[in-house]
């Protein structure tokens, strides 16, 4: 068989498959349908230093080739988080990586102290969730925010650190490049597009935060396109990621730079995706005599 | 992957579509429907209408583009189910009523199936705006049934005489069961229903915020305590 090993940054991935933060949970419910220590790692649902409800109103609407969603950074905030869902992560065989989120500056690095108090493979800081309103995008946006959020949190926390990028960010290589200059340890892209939807019947938006994140297959040849470019620009290894619905999306993500793979609105297509893909992604390496999956990443 | 063994419209918009194969499920439960591979993407939650031996079926209205595809489908086509998912109602005793409105009657008769030895007593309240569907399929199961076309099916309903009633229909319907007043300690179960993803738990998109704090109508839910419930 095939080894799908790849090393990120200082870490060792079984393979390089990773579940997307938001569309998992912290990996109970999936771990009912299938054994997810098969999987390279997980990134879970977003954390903040408080406890969230979410958004109001309509969470999901279906596009061509699409969903939009609104949930809006629902989560138990860092200390239930910690109590309530850390003990199972911990059990798994599969790298853990926590996804933080935030309004403001205080609040990211507050989140962050509290996590790497614990013992977590890796911190993904999210700097992009566009459903959010008074914040969380808005450090992805500009360089120049990006690059203080990034060295303020590089400063308190030793644990691997990845940073989630916006494919709203102003310029993406840009901020990939402060990232990196900052001492971020990864970068994972991209996250949703920021879109919008009506009811034309009752003259309103769907959604009651007016805009909301769009992912899926339509997104997949613009994400793939970043990640090609800040792979070009950036040194630091890549998790790609933006409507991986199967195997081949995500050799075509290899190659074009990602030295991991996440995989976000596939799993509620087929709640097994991963495990596909995983497969997939085996089977390709075997029938094209690929030893290992450096031989592909980022030859395009 | 299951093979589709009929799939047919009992009026305009409502269909039932039965699938071959042994399936399982508690009263309440749902499973996620794909009849197709890639468009729409999201599969869609149906709750059990029936199950037989060799067969699972499901009634369901046609409303937008994934229950119009459902709609589509025909006898001998292939058809993907995920689940039994879900916290269905619960297994009671004593004197029971069952209230559905409209395509809110889908969960209804298989619970009326399940509970009916079980229980003291059955009665099933079936509301429809224009034409009533199925009635001799409940009637089987119940001691009573009450019908109404057009007119609000809960003028029917004296919660005194039940120690348990199951809905599930429009919110303002089990809405005004919910504000029912009981002298008899009445316990009132509504079945609610929101666009979902995952149909697991995960994802959050259904989240449904109840007086015991943020629920997932998929997981946690699709039925839940009336008197929990926040309605609009």
């Amino acid at each position: 068989m095939s080894n799908t090993q790849v090393n990120f940054s200082s870490i060792e991935f079984k393979n390089p498959v990773i579940t997307a933060s938001g569309t998992f949970g912290f990996g109970r419910e999936y771990n009912e349908i299938y054994d997810i220590n098969a999987l390279g790692g997980i990134s879970t649902k977003g954390i903040t230093l408080k406890r969230r409800r979410g958004n109001k109103g309509m969470r999901i609407w279906e596009t061509p080739s699409g969903i939009m969603n609104s949930v809006g950074l629902e989560n138990p905030g860092v200390d239930d988080f910690i109590r309530d869902e850390l003990p199972f992560l911990k059990k798994l065989d599969t790298n853990m990586i926590v996804n933080i989120g935030g309004s403001t500056l205080e609040e990211y690095i507050e989140a962050v102290d509290r996590v790497s108090k614990q013992k977590v493979d890796m911190i993904e800081l999210n700097i992009s969730c566009p459903n959010v309103k008074e914040g969380g995008m808005a450090f992805g946006i500009k360089t120049k925010t990006a690059r203080k959020i990034v060295k303020e949190i590089r400063q308190i926390t030793n644990i691997p650190l990845i940073i989630k990028l916006s494919p709203n960010a102003e310029d993406i290589v840009a901020i990939a490049r402060a990232c990196e200059e900052e001492g971020a340890d990864g970068i994972s892209l991209i996250n949703t597009f920021k879109g919008l939807a009506i009811d034309i019947n009752n003259r309103k938006p769907i959604f009651d935060n007016i805009y909301a994140g769009l992912s899926g297959p339509a997104i997949k040849p613009i994400a793939l396109r970043m990640v090609n470019e800040v792979y070009k620009e950036v040194s630091i290894p890549i998790m790609g990621m933006g409507g991986i619905m199967n195997w081949k999306d995500g050799i075509e993500f290899m190659m074009a730079g990602a030295t991991c793979i996440q995989v976000g609105t596939a799993n509620f297509i087929n709640p097994h995706i991963c495990i596909e893909i995983i497969k997939g992604i085996e089977d390709f390496m075997d029938r094209e005599n690929i030893k290992s999956l450096e031989e592909i990443i980022g030859i395009i | 992957m299951a093979k589709i063994i009929g799939n047919e419209a009992l009026s305009e918009d409502i269909y039932i579509i039965i699938i071959e194969g042994k399936f399982s499920g508690e009263i309440g439960q749902f499973y996620m429907l794909r009849g197709w591979e890639e468009y729409p993407l999201l599969s869609r939650p149906l709750s059990i209408y029936d199950i037989n031996d060799g067969n699972i079926s499901f009634l369901y209205k046609v409303i937008g583009k994934g229950t119009k595809r459902l709609s589509e489908l025909k006898e001998g086509d292939n058809i993907n189910l995920q689940g039994p998912y879900g916290n269905g109602f619960p297994k009671v005793d004593g004197k029971v009523a069952l209230v559905g409105g409209g395509i809110g009657i889908a969960p209804l008769l298989y619970t009326g199936k399940i509970l009916e030895d079980k229980v003291d007593k059955l009665d099933i309240y079936l509301g429809f705006r224009e034409e009533a569907i199925l009635t001799d399929e409940y009637r089987k199961y119940s001691d009573e049934l009450y019908l109404s076309i057009g007119s609000n099916i809960t003028d029917q309903l004296d919660i005194n005489k039940y120690d348990y009633i199951f809905t599930c229909g429009p919110e303002p319907m089990m809405k005004k069961i919910v504000d029912m007043k009981s002298d008899n300690n009445t316990k009132i179960y509504v079945s609610l229903e929101k666009h979902m993803a995952c149909g697991i738990g995960a994802c959050l998109v259904c989240s449904c915020e109840t007086k015991k704090g943020m629920t997932r109508v998929c997981k946690d839910g699709p039925v839940y305590l009336g008197e929990e419930v926040f309605y609009e």
